[in-house]
């Protein structure tokens, strides 16, 4: 407790000298750093542009109304691509990830080699934006829904393999002496001590990816890897904001809905 | 167990019903057929792609710091100026708000409003909002960084209010009974017990907010994203290669600390 005595009153105080000290530097250093960081900003910044800004808004919002409705059909075929995206990169991911992550864990790997090897590839998967995937896989497939689903599946190899081989670290070893004092091989004892427990975490992590998948898919066409994201650059492009409008509702629902499901199986599963 | 002699074990299966079973695999095989048809792949142009890719490869095996050094320092530091800049205002901006967006601190109306704010900023990907903000304020590392404010803001308000909603009755229960104000209730009931997981989450947002900067400089928000785009739009794989390295590392830098001093925190 930080009681100091002052003229025979002992007071309280919220912190005491040393802290306090501590405090103030740590603001101090964290003010200098914003205003830095602020000076930098504004130095790259063409202030003219942003002072238009309210009348760009106003303008564009004003281009919003009336929502053309007829767009709407165009923005569900679109959808049925991006859903599609999302989840094919998440099956592509987990048959990948799978082995990656059994490599990964320490208690299942077969060589240590093998699993800097498999957590090198976590690491790069992970550090990479979906969309800068997706930039680098248009140049090899062409741009398309292939190269989104690619995208969506790189991405998320890092993700699900991550989580997957961090809960194998800490599965409950009983279970597997079990099934193998009964005499069972190692790929039985996998299936039947491993697999069950590891299952309900899978299944979770899964559903997880997937509702990301979904955000990251509608926008992935934003660098030519198909769907609705496509459609929401070309409206945005031609200035149509009352197609962009419709498209940016569109992903609105899409997303929640994702969201509530994966929401309601998670809480299922867990 | 059916009623047969049956000796050996058998793992139950998942669908009881073996109709189900079947229908169920059917239409999944339907619709893997139907989606795979839609995807429009087109071997030759991946033929075509794949022997390039032997070129985009070796290059990014060849990464160039070198000949583009001076965009590819000045992209690392607008990403990193827009990152701590945007976390500090995400930081301030947020507070308020998630006390809004706490039940237990705010009248309904004052609740409604501050949640209905969080749930739409929370809807809007950051690509589409840098996309928006780019066209209303030109662009640059501005926008960006005013991105990142608000999807900060989003981030940090949800968690901060599920937080304070969480937060200990009791002692608030002690500070109200001294006849301390709102904002005495707050300073001393409430900001004790949240302070720590302030800290957390703002650290953790600050680590986010990284990686984001390096993806919203593709549609012109400035950072190490917008070089990156510029390198490979002229076809420049081996700088491209060596600003992914860059990126790699200091994503890879931003996640240990945070989870350091994360950890030192709790």
């Amino acid at each position: 407790m930080p009681l100091t005595e002052k003229d025979g009153f002992i007071e309280w105080t919220r912190k005491s000298q040393s802290q306090r000290i501590r405090s103030h530097a740590t603001w101090i250093t964290a003010m200098v750093l914003f205003v830095f960081a602020a000076r930098y900003i504004s130095e790259q910044t063409i202030w003219i542009f942003v002072l238009d800004a309210p009348r760009q808004a106003q303008d564009f919002i004003s281009r919003m109304f009336p929502p053309d409705m007829r767009y709407f059909n165009r923005a569900i075929g679109a959808l049925w691509d991006t859903l599609n995206i999302a989840i094919f990169g998440t099956l592509v991911a987990i048959l990948v990830s799978v082995p990656i992550a059994i490599l990964a864990a320490k208690n299942t790997t077969p060589h240590f080699v093998l699993r800097a090897i498999a957590l090198a590839i976590i690491v790069g998967s992970r550090s990479v934006n979906s969309l800068i995937w997706a930039l680098l896989i248009v140049q090899i497939t062409g741009p398309g829904l292939f190269a989104g689903v690619l995208a969506i599946a790189i991405r998320s190899v890092g993700m699900i393999s991550k989580l997957l081989y961090e809960s194998i670290e800490e599965i409950n070893r009983e279970p597997i002496e079990a099934t193998l004092a009964t005499g069972a091989t190692r790929s039985q004892t996998f299936v039947y001590a491993y697999v069950p427990q590891l299952m309900p975490i899978f299944v979770g992590i899964t559903v997880y990816r997937w509702e990301i998948n979904i955000r990251e898919s509608t926008i992935i066409g934003i660098v030519g890897g198909g769907g609705i994201g496509f459609l929401l650059n070309s409206a945005i492009n031609r200035l149509a904001w009352n197609q962009a409008v419709v498209i940016l509702i569109t992903i609105l629902v899409t997303v929640i809905i994702a969201e509530w499901v994966s929401a309601k199986i998670r809480a299922k599963v867990t | 167990m059916s009623s047969h002699a049956q000796t050996t074990w058998t793992k139950p299966r998942f669908i009881k019903s073996w109709l189900l079973r079947y229908l169920l695999f059917a239409a999944l095989i339907v619709y893997v057929v139907a989606a795979v048809m839609s995807f429009g792949i087109n071997p030759a142009r991946i033929a075509r792609g794949l022997g390039s890719f032997g070129n985009i490869f070796g290059a990014f095996l060849r990464p160039d710091f070198i000949s583009r050094n001076t965009q590819i320092w000045q992209g690392v530091s607008e990403s990193i100026a827009m990152t701590v800049g945007a976390t500090a205002i995400g930081v301030l901006l947020s507070i308020p708000l998630s006390l809004g967006a706490a039940s237990n601190l705010s009248p309904l109306p004052v609740y409604l409003l501050s949640r209905a704010i969080l749930v739409t900023i929370r809807s809007l990907h950051v690509v589409v909002l840098a996309i928006l903000f780019v066209i209303m304020l030109g662009f640059g590392p501005f926008a960006g960084a005013l991105t990142l404010v608000l999807n900060s803001v989003g981030f940090i308000g949800k968690l901060l209010s599920e937080e304070i909603e969480n937060i200990d009755e009791e002692s608030l229960e002690a500070v109200r009974a001294t006849g301390a104000t709102w904002s005495q209730v707050v300073a001393y009931g409430v900001w004790p017990q949240v302070v720590t997981r302030v800290i957390g989450i703002s650290i953790y947002r600050m680590d986010i907010n990284f990686r984001q900067s390096t993806v919203i400089g593709l549609v012109g928000a400035g950072g190490i994203g917008a070089v990156l785009d510029t390198a490979m739009g002229r076809y420049d794989f081996s700088t491209a290669g060596a600003i992914l390295i860059v990126i790699i590392g200091l994503v890879l830098c931003g996640e240990y600390f945070s989870s350091a001093i994360r950890r030192r925190l709790t």
